[in-house]
């Protein structure tokens, strides 16, 4: 009998460890199932590199280009703005704020974290907007730097805390045979211990960026969704998350415009599959 | 011979829990002063306020005076130029995540070094004067994380040596080592005595007894005797002492 028990439990904690990989699998199959059924009318080649949005005309044009750029444009601007601030941020965190400071900095960035993206985008629409406007002398303030600045603070609380981690895990035998040295504090920041955390700051990085890619909400409210070629990041630019959540509810079942938003859906799968896979890698090349 | 560190009336607590208490003592130019004690006895506490490592603990308090070369070191001198001058090397011997070259070229490099040659120059002199040249001439750019535990500890030696100090710190340096390893080490502290001011906390009497020209033994945050130590050995002046040696507690 309790042989049988065991043999249960074991099974079930099976099932569900492997439940994780089966679902996403099958959200796989579903979005390459309906994806790729976009290809019967268009090749890869146009939808990929075309460079006209527009699947209302006829007949319509699928080139998601534009939305690429305008994608990672955004993230770009993202990435700049939030990992030089990131990284100061869990520096000062994990190395030189005294205790009582890093608790409640800890607890903030974990707050900066919990807030809804709505809320981030309407704060960017209503304060910063108009802010972008008028230093640049814009005709509009919902431009790519816009939403990059807003998603940036929605990266950073993500950067910060595994950044924070890598650093607080450096033993202390270096930090202290550095200073033994008659190094300096920053020369022990700089030589010893952001080299030693380097694998886990990587890894941030790319969880962050993971995280600006995936992002919808606060883009579509920031970025001012224009479809077309961005040429500066001061440009309205439309994301690709932003274009499926903007489009998904107009387009007709089975028509090829519904298809083409599916491919898009299984490019960014793909690129947030990359991005983890890369920020595993260099989470894990120090324990070979 | 000349002193060269004066510690006077030194206190420490760390956060008002006593490690040391009122210590008075003078370490000679180029002696190996061997210090004693069981655990808690305040001997790293005492260590590590010779190159003002206490500093980074927060809670630690210290009153009193060390003085070297005559210059109190935390009154006359910035931190950096105290480590430098009197540096340390752990228990636990572990070299910065880098390779062999780059671990002894550190501190040289963190005080303004750039030149090649004489980097060069430097590494050699000290993974020699460590004796430690001959088993890594050949792979000075593999990770010093590589290297056996005494070959790590000799390297962390070469690397104190390479920024030129004048007074070595030793907390332990042969705890985790066998036998053979902890020869060797004992072995380059011997050498290395032309020159350098050594001192060497150990839980190990023996070590004390074999590489130590005066030992110090500490009890409870008190320094109860200083000797000779061979005079410490055969005939300690006090009874605490000779408890300790003979093993009757600690």
């Amino acid at each position: 009998m309790r042989r049988f028990k065991e043999f249960i439990i074991e099974k079930i904690i099976l099932l569900s460890g492997f439940a994780c990989i089966l679902f996403v699998i099958l959200i796989f199959f579903f979005l390459a199932k309906d994806g790729l059924a976009l290809f019967k009318f268009s090749s890869p080649w146009n939808f990929l590199f075309g460079t006209l949005w527009s699947p209302l005309s006829e007949p319509p044009q699928i080139g998601i280009l534009p939305l690429f750029l305008g994608s990672l444009i955004v993230t770009i601007g993202a990435a700049v703005i939030s990992v030089p601030l990131g990284m100061a941020c869990a520096i000062f965190i994990a190395e030189i704020a005294p205790k009582w400071m890093r608790e409640i900095l800890k607890a903030g960035v974990e707050l900066l974290a919990a807030i809804p993206s709505i809320v981030i985008g309407f704060i960017g629409m209503t304060m910063l907007s108009p802010i972008v406007k008028h230093i640049f002398h814009l005709p509009t303030g919902l431009t790519a730097l816009t939403g990059s600045i807003a998603l940036a603070f929605m990266a950073i609380p993500t950067m910060v805390s595994i950044m924070e981690d890598s650093i607080s895990s450096v033993p202390r035998i270096y930090k202290e045979g550095s200073l033994a040295l008659g190094a300096t504090h920053w020369q022990t920041i700089y030589r010893v211990i952001i080299p030693a955390a380097s694998s886990g700051i990587v890894a941030a990085i790319m969880l962050g960026i993971g995280r600006v890619i995936g992002e919808t909400m606060a883009v579509m409210m920031l970025t001012g969704n224009a479809s077309v070629m961005p040429h500066t990041i001061l440009a309205p630019v439309r994301t690709m998350t932003a274009t499926i959540a903007a489009e998904m509810g107009e387009t007709v079942r089975g028509s090829e415009h519904y298809f083409a938003l599916f491919a898009i859906g299984l490019v960014l799968f793909g690129i947030t599959f990359l991005i983890n896979f890369l920020a595993d890698m260099a989470r894990h090349r120090k324990n070979k | 011979m000349v002193d060269k560190i004066v510690v006077a009336d030194l206190s420490i607590d760390y956060g008002g829990v006593h490690a040391l208490r009122h210590v008075n003592l003078a370490i000679k130019d180029k002696e190996i002063l061997g210090v004693i004690g069981p655990a808690n006895s305040g001997k790293t506490s005492f260590l590590r306020a010779l190159n003002r490592l206490n500093d980074l603990d927060l809670s630690c308090r210290m009153t009193g005076s060390i003085k070297l070369n005559g210059k109190d070191i935390n009154r006359d001198m910035d931190a950096e130029e105290v480590r430098k001058k009197v540096t340390m090397v752990f228990a636990l011997p572990i070299p910065l995540p880098m390779s062999i070259f780059d671990n002894v070229a550190y501190g040289p490099r963190r005080h303004g070094l750039n030149d090649k040659k004489k980097l060069k120059e430097i590494v050699e002199k000290s993974l020699r004067a460590a004796f430690l040249w001959d088993e890594v001439k050949d792979r000075l750019d593999s990770s010093g994380m590589k290297l056996s535990g005494g070959q790590q500890q000799r390297l962390c030696i070469a690397r104190t040596l390479a920024v030129e100090p004048e007074v070595i710190l030793y907390d332990e340096p042969c705890s985790g080592l066998d036998p053979i390893s902890t020869a060797k080490v004992e072995e380059a502290m011997r050498e290395l005595k032309i020159r350098y001011t050594q001192i060497l906390v150990t839980n190990n009497v023996k070590q004390a007894a074999r590489v130590g020209d005066r030992v110090a033994f500490f009890l409870m945050g008190e320094l109860v005797e200083i000797d000779e130590t061979r005079k410490l050995f055969t005939t300690p002046r006090d009874k605490r002492t000779n408890d300790y040696l003979t093993g009757r507690f600690g």
